[in-house]
């Protein structure tokens, strides 16, 4: 027989096209097998045997992870396959809380979803009996261990993806979990609060945290007045909860819906980018200027702010200082908004409706305030606000198209930008050449910067200097990016980093979609607001002249400073305890800690630490001393860092050691 | 007066013994490099020194390695030779395998338990000397019931001969001092 470069499926000749696997070789047919553990931009992992087939002469096998060769002979749908599937359903849910009815994934489960598609009526296991502990110490996520199906996508997406590695497996076999470091709470370890890991969990095994209760709550409290601010990212995807096809425009929908579930005042965040943007170009060209502190990273995605907190210390000088967009806009309702009103910080409730959960988590910093009061005092989700929309029975496709209220509500297309991957660097090159230059820049479109691929670059001449701009986003080519930085392979002027693939618009916090072609719609539907715009450049927006005129003098002054900026500090990797060496009970000891965290310890720091274990005896001091490793001091920048008592002294490298010891640590001690 | 003297010399010591250790960490890291192949050797030594796996030294391992603490936590606790309890200083394992079991290898267990005054599910002593366990087979099914104290493995046993074999143990413990 001719050996063709085919296959029969089901009986179908199917040509091979170097597809990689059987599975992917189905949907091109237009046969949908089920998968837990199968996504596109994850490595393949073929854990969960939903994805079975049967072939000739070779038996049952997962079709994701086996590749067909010329001449197999596949079956998908045979009375064998079907066994099988249904058992591994069975077994699956025999392990798993079936608590549908309360669950936060119910109606959009892919195990429920699957066992109702494979007519799953009866289990014949019993349930499990071990009920583990929720995990709700995150501001952004809820892990509920008992939901999870060790299918691994979250494990997987948190390291491949975003770089980060907060959750993996532990134990095995039927102690197998999949959970952070030392079983550790998620607030406890270096959890950037994406959300990612919720939006490819199959079930609700990780889930957004639901706020919204509070959001009822402040409505119905009379005493409040409450003002709701809306993301980019939201008018393009809200409608895909109700039916609408993803990237469509419902921006007056969306407004429409807020004010009838009660909000006083619906704003537009898009006023903030604005701001933003000429905040960060002014701060860019100073930077620029003085040749200082380049390249210059954005700062409005939070997920990447903690990031790099935790583990790029050497750049966050690099940071720009500015607040993202919806700190900025809450702090401009607090400082002045509610003063011209005649209004204290804590008469009115800002309530923001993102894609993200990550900023959950940033509008909780205690530094975000006014007088005590959070800045933004509640954050929900795409998914909640459409929650509320459903309760509140809003019948969203009838709902009457409305507008922003002012003055927060008028915006312009580079405001709406933000929402995409490529958007805030656009937004900026729309600016710089005309602060710089005092003439507008003939080019508004920078084709080079939008689209999915994981690094984008652009040129662009302002005043004669060729300024090289880099996008990424996913944190894992973010990652990427900046080791090729450190070892001198890139070199750029400006970054803009966003943690979620396809930036805001694939938040966490949007309508769950796993896939790619979604979010592209989601950025079309960004790319046309801003063409439908009026105004396309963030400067030419009179609304903020105004808010300079009126609360801030002009760009990067004192007053935009305390209201717009912030600073960055370190943060440790994981909470946890110290490393004892020298213990003393002695009242009168000095206490030393050598940081052995990641930047201290490639600096030297353990033979910092080596260096004093060795003076102690040479002044034979030992029993004074209480010595100990710990993992992070915040003193990244100039590491290694140690802590004499209450004083952090930076930069006591191994050859400092000695001196040090001397100087800092045997004064002490004979101080006494 | 004396008991102060005392406990403040054993504070001095178990110093001692803390800084001998961390330093054999980094020994043991440093020779055995840091590719994430080298994790599981490095896991053991760790643990033949520390006799357990303490969760700030995995984390100290997953830093100096560049590796998610949650990564290391998954190895340590994926493998059963690893503990990440402290272990007493003798780890007594008594066989449970079939061979084991029907020879009585449970009154075995109990006269273990009661001279050690452990109860209930807890495994090592309160001043971490003995660590009591059961495993499926030691592979010595000939001495049925087998106990192993340390890398030392006792066959036939009885609860009178393990009583006698403990009395060695500590009376040559009290002459080493
Ligand atoms: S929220 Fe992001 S960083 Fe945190 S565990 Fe999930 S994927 Fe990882
Ligand atoms: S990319 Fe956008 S949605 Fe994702 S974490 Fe950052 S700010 Fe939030
Ligand atoms: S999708 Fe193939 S094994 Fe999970």
């Amino acid at each position: 027989m001719e050996q063709k470069n085919t296959v029969l499926i089901d009986n179908q000749v199917v040509e091979l096209n170097g597809e990689k696997n059987i599975l992917e070789l189905t949907r091109k047919i237009g046969i949908e097998l089920p998968t837990f553990c199968y996504h596109s931009e994850l490595s393949l992992y073929g854990a969960c045997r939903m994805c079975v087939v049967e072939i000739e002469g070779r038996g049952i096998m997962a079709s994701c992870s086996t590749p067909p060769t010329p001449g197999m002979k596949i079956l998908t749908n045979s009375p064998r396959v079907q066994r099988v599937r249904r058992t591994v359903l069975e077994l699956l849910l025999a392990n798993h809380e079936r608590e549908c009815t309360t669950c936060d994934r119910n109606g959009s489960c892919k195990l429920q979803e699957l066992a109702n598609r494979f007519g799953v009526k009866k289990i014949r296991f019993g349930e499990r009996d071990i009920k583990l502990p929720l995990d709700q110490s995150s501001p952004s996520i809820v892990r509920d261990p008992n939901k999870c199906i060790l299918c691994g996508d979250c494990v997987r997406m948190c390291s491949e993806v975003q770089g980060i590695g907060a959750l993996d497996f532990t134990g095995r076999g039927s102690k197998a979990t999949v959970a952070p470091a030392f079983n550790k709470q998620l607030s406890e370890v270096e959890c950037v609060n994406c959300g990612q890991c919720s939006a490819v969990c199959p079930t609700g095994a990780l889930v957004v945290k639901d706020e919204t209760d509070k959001a009822w709550a402040a409505i119905n409290n009379p005493e409040k007045m409450v003002v709701v601010q809306v993301a980019p990212a939201v008018r393009v995807a809200l409608g895909e909860e109700f039916g609408l096809p993803a990237g469509e425009i419902v921006t007056g929908k969306v407004v429409s819906a807020l004010k009838r579930l009660g909000f006083d005042k619906v704003f537009d965040t898009c006023i903030t980018a604005d701001l933003t943007v000429i905040e960060e170009t002014n701060e860019f060209i100073s930077r620029l200027q003085q040749g200082e502190k380049l390249p210059q990273f954005t700062s409005c995605c939070p997920a990447w702010v903690k990031f790099a907190e935790h583990n790029e210390a050497e750049f966050l000088k690099n940071l720009s200082s500015c607040r993202s967009p919806q700190q900025m806009f809450g702090s401009l309702i607090k400082k002045h908004w509610a003063a011209d009103l005649g209004k204290k910080p804590e008469d009115i409730i800002v309530v923001s409706i993102m894609p993200c959960t990550a900023k959950k988590f940033e509008a909780s910093l205690p530094h975000f305030s006014t007088d005590g009061v959070q800045d933004v005092d509640l954050v929900l989700t795409t998914q909640e606000l459409a929650r509320m929309i459903r309760e509140a029975g809003l019948v969203f496709e009838q709902l009457d198209i409305e507008s922003f209220d002012t003055p927060f509500g008028f915006t312009s297309g580079a405001g709406v930008l933000f929402g995409a991957t490529g958007g805030v660097a656009e937004a900026v090159l729309r600016a710089a050449h005309e602060f710089v230059t005092g003439e507008p820049i003939d080019q508004i479109n920078f084709e080079e910067v939008r689209g999915f691929k994981h690094l984008k670059e652009a040129k662009v001449e302002i005043a004669g200097q060729e300024i090289k701009v880099a996008v990424v986003h996913g944190l894992g080519n973010a990652k990427a990016l900046l080791n090729k930085i450190k070892e001198g392979k890139a070199d750029y002027h400006i970054i803009e980093v966003m943690a979620c693939p396809g930036g805001c618009i694939g938040g966490a916090g949007q309508p769950i979609s796993p896939s790619m072609e979604t979010k592209k719609k989601r950025a079309k539907g960004i790319y046309n607001a801003d063409k439908l715009s009026q105004l396309r450049k963030s400067q030419d927006n009179p609304v903020v002249t105004k808010f300079y005129d009126q609360w801030l003098e002009k760009p990067n002054s004192e007053q935009a400073h305390e209201a717009l900026h912030t600073a960055y500090a370190n943060r440790g990797r994981i909470i946890g305890e110290d490393i004892q060496l020298l213990t003393s009970k002695q009242p009168d000891k000095v206490d030393i800690a050598v940081c052995v965290g990641t930047c201290c310890y490639l600096k030297g720091s353990y033979d910092t630490l080596k260096k004093f274990m060795t003076q102690a005896d040479e002044a034979k001091v030992r029993e004074k001393i209480n010595l100990h490793a710990t993992f992070c001091l915040e003193g990244c920048e100039q590491s290694p860092s140690i802590k004499v008592n209450n004083e952090i002294i930076n930069g006591v490298t191994p050859d400092q050691a000695e001196t040090v010891f001397k100087e800092k640590i045997l004064t002490k001690l004979k101080e006494d | 007066m004396k008991q102060e003297v005392l406990t403040e010399a054993m504070e001095g010591d178990r110093s001692i013994v803390y800084q001998r250790k961390f330093e054999k960490v980094n020994e043991i890291i440093n020779r055995l490099g840091k590719s994430r192949s080298a994790l599981i050797p490095i896991l053991q030594e760790v643990q033949e020194e520390y006799r357990y796996l303490p969760e700030e030294i995995l984390t100290y391992i997953a830093m100096a390695m560049g590796l998610a603490p949650a990564s290391v936590f998954g190895v340590a606790t994926f493998y059963a030779q690893f503990s990440l309890e402290p272990k007493g200083k003798y780890v007594i394992k008594i066989c449970d395998g079939t061979a084991c079991h029907v020879r009585g290898s449970d009154p075995v267990k109990e006269a273990i338990k009661k001279r050690v005054n452990l109860t209930g599910n807890k495994k090592t002593t309160e001043d971490l000397r003995y660590t009591v366990e059961t495993v499926s087979c030691l592979g010595a099914c000939g001495l049925a019931p087998v106990v192993m104290i340390n890398d030392q493995i006792y066959g036939q046993m009885t609860p009178e001969a393990i009583n006698v074999i403990l009395d060695q143990l500590e009376k040559g413990e009290a002459e080493d001092e």
